[in-house]
């Protein structure tokens, strides 16, 4: 009997203490720990493979009427983007050509960064103002018209991750750099081999804003 | 007669002081009608106006402002590239400055939902993921930590963007000028998760602000680890609230994005979560239309800031050429400056202090006598890395990368003095 508390207490030293031990290793003794809601409220990022998506649902069809009223002022009715404002839809192919549009449907690479960024900082001044279910609608309308989904497809919390989108093997990833040949810390001092033949001036571009003449 | 005319001026100079003050907060941003040219009556053998009178006391301007005659040095922006100007950029004018310490309220701005202001005591930062306590920290608990104090500069990754395809802006400012060096006051992240512990998992952390635009970024652990920090001050005084009051990220070394500002959430995971700004922005474009991610590093840099487009030669005869270099690896080694579009070179000064990750300072004294010059300067950093031409990066990176133009720039030095951004090629 004696042995087996003995045993008992062997076994709680080892296996809890320890843990007990780390828990306690705060070593400035500053700050608080937060509650699950405040977490709540603050952790509303969602990465790639949907973790931290929150519960809700919604299609093109509903998000073509969010969009309208929401969105379709400075990105366009068709996300064609209005003025500078960024265009939202469109660009395939575009990527390898002189001019380059990226767009969600030809360059994002998760539907999850859509969510996430939408429900962040959209609308433009009201950013956290959609609920869940508004957002995934205009996500859903952004992916119709890119040809991602349908317009019935109902985008949800468990699915958001699993959406595949058109240029999700476009990014090269480790960086390379440093890419230039010289990394030996020794270039030419005299008589180099440069152009000094002037191709273009800023000047003539004339697109530098004036100085107020005061 | 002189006399007279000098009360004359006197009475002048009050009434003008009398009208600045009554305008009050805005005297020292319009522009005061001071003359420009040079008075004689102030010249010797005269007693200058100044002299004789007595100034403005103790206390005229309890938190100094510059000279009004250097009401030119301001921040500047180039309204045609963004849609909004809270969703926009502005410009350092490094043309106007000497040293390596750029004054807070000249530091450039880069916002995605314009300047949050919030009360510090407000101010929470809450960590959260993979650690072993989640915990919520005040500006006061961060004051408590132990504290670092570092120069770094910072630079956004798309400085000099708009000169990929060739000279754009007609300017030393529209060109370098999103680069700026302050002193940091803060805590390093490797103290703050003293407090919170880590889990093994542990291999990513999510920084987000809690500006209107709620700028996140993921940074990899060894990095978060090495030498970021949260600051709360810039060269000896809180952080302007353009620059992220009450609290910022500083990741030394990489590119400015990532040092979020009005930093409310560090969440340490184990993958990166792939932000709106690491994926469609911030990545740069090849020309077979892949695009590099993750590309962090500010590689090294260095530009002449006079003469320069915005710095014409004025004189003929002994000059003193100035610069900036810096490197996101470490510390600038040495700097050469070629007056000849890069056909002979000549090592510049760097003068101290010179430190990592830091804008260094460099000088070279030269004779102007009316002729055109094609003038670059070239960075070597530590890690023997040397400043690249556009036609290096350009055979590696096409014209549509946007971010990581560390090119050489030329400018031209015209006969009259002039001086122009140019290409060559």
């Amino acid at each position: 009997m004696f042995a087996l508390v003995k045993k008992s207490l062997i076994f709680f030293v080892l296996l809890f203490i320890p843990n007990l031990i780390i828990a306690d290793e705060r070593k400035f003794n500053l700050g608080k720990i937060a509650t699950k809601t405040e977490i709540a409220g603050w952790d509303i990022d969602v990465r790639p493979d949907g973790l931290g998506a929150p519960l809700g649902s919604g299609n093109a069809i509903k998000g073509e009427e969010v969009y309208a009223e929401q969105c379709a002022s400075c990105h366009g009715d068709f996300g064609e983007g209005i003025d500078r404002w960024p265009e939202l839809v469109g660009g395939e192919d575009s990527l390898d050509t002189h001019d380059p549009v990226k767009t969600t449907g030809s360059y994002w690479p998760y539907a999850s960064t859509m969510y996430d960024y939408i429900y962040r900082a959209m609308p433009f001044g009201v950013a956290q103002s959609l609920t869940y279910d508004e957002t995934y609608q205009v996500v859903a309308y952004l992916l119709y018209m890119n040809e991602i989904i349908d317009e019935d497809f109902v985008l949800n919390n468990k699915n958001i991750g699993k959406i595949k989108m058109p240029n999700v093997k476009g990014f090269l990833i480790p960086d390379p750099r440093p890419d230039i040949a010289n990394v030996n810390g020794n270039p030419c001092m005299q008589n180099c081999n440069s152009s000094t033949k002037i191709i273009g001036k800023a000047r003539d571009i004339d697109v530098t804003p004036e100085e107020e003449k005061s | 007669m002189k006399k007279n005319k000098q009360k004359e001026l006197k009475i002048n100079r009050r009434e003008l002081l009398a009208g600045s003050a009554s305008l009050g907060a805005i005297a020292f941003s319009s522009k005061v009608a001071y003359s420009k040219e040079t008075n004689l009556d102030n010249l010797p053998p005269n007693v200058p106006e100044w002299t004789g009178e007595l100034g403005e006391g103790v206390d005229a301007n309890p938190y100094g402002m510059p000279s009004e005659f250097e009401n030119n040095v301001i921040r500047r922006n180039v309204e045609w590239l963004t849609a909004s100007t809270e969703s926009s950029v502005n410009f350092t004018p490094i043309q106007d400055l000497e040293g390596i310490v750029t004054p807070n309220g000249l530091c450039f701005e880069r916002h995605h939902g314009g300047v949050s202001i919030i009360n510090p005591k407000d101010y929470r930062l809450m960590i959260n993921g993979l650690v072993d306590r989640e915990m919520i920290f005040t500006l006061d608990d961060l004051k408590r930590f132990p504290q670092t104090n570092k120069f770094y500069f910072l630079e956004c990754a798309a400085n000099g963007g708009m000169e990929w395809k060739g000279s754009q802006l007609n300017g030393c400012q529209y060109t370098f000028g999103m680069v700026h060096n302050v002193q940091y006051t803060g805590v390093k992240l490797s103290d703050l998760i003293l407090e919170t512990g880590l889990k093994p998992k542990a291999k990513w952390v999510l920084a987000e602000g809690s500006d209107s635009s709620g700028m996140t970024r993921s940074i990899p652990i060894e990095k978060i680890l090495d030498d970021c920090m949260i600051a709360w001050a810039m060269n000896g005084e809180a952080l302007r609230s353009e620059q992220g009051y009450p609290a910022r990220l500083v990741v030394p070394g990489w590119e400015g994005n990532m040092w979020v500002k009005w930093l409310r959430r560090l969440e340490f995971g184990d993958m990166p979560y792939m932000t709106r700004e690491e994926t469609s922005k911030y990545t740069d474009l090849l020309p077979d239309g892949k695009a590099r991610m993750f590309t962090w590093v500010m590689d090294a840099k260095s530009v002449v800031t006079s003469p320069s487009p915005e710095k014409s030669i004025l004189y003929r005869g002994i000059q003193q050429l100035r610069g900036l270099a810096w490197s996101g690896r470490g510390k600038i080694k040495r700097v050469d400056v070629s007056l000849d579009g890069g056909k002979n070179w000549q090592t510049a000064k760097l003068h101290d202090p010179v430190m990592s990750k830091s804008l260094a300072r460099f000088t070279l004294p030269f004779e102007w006598n009316g002729q055109e010059l094609l003038v670059q300067s070239r960075a070597i950093d530590e890690t023997n890395y040397v400043q690249p031409t556009i036609h290096e990066l350009q055979k590696l990176r096409g014209v549509n990368s946007i971010y990581h133009n560390n090119s050489i720039a030329t400018w031209k030095v015209n006969k009259d003095g002039t001086v122009d951004n140019v290409r060559l090629g």
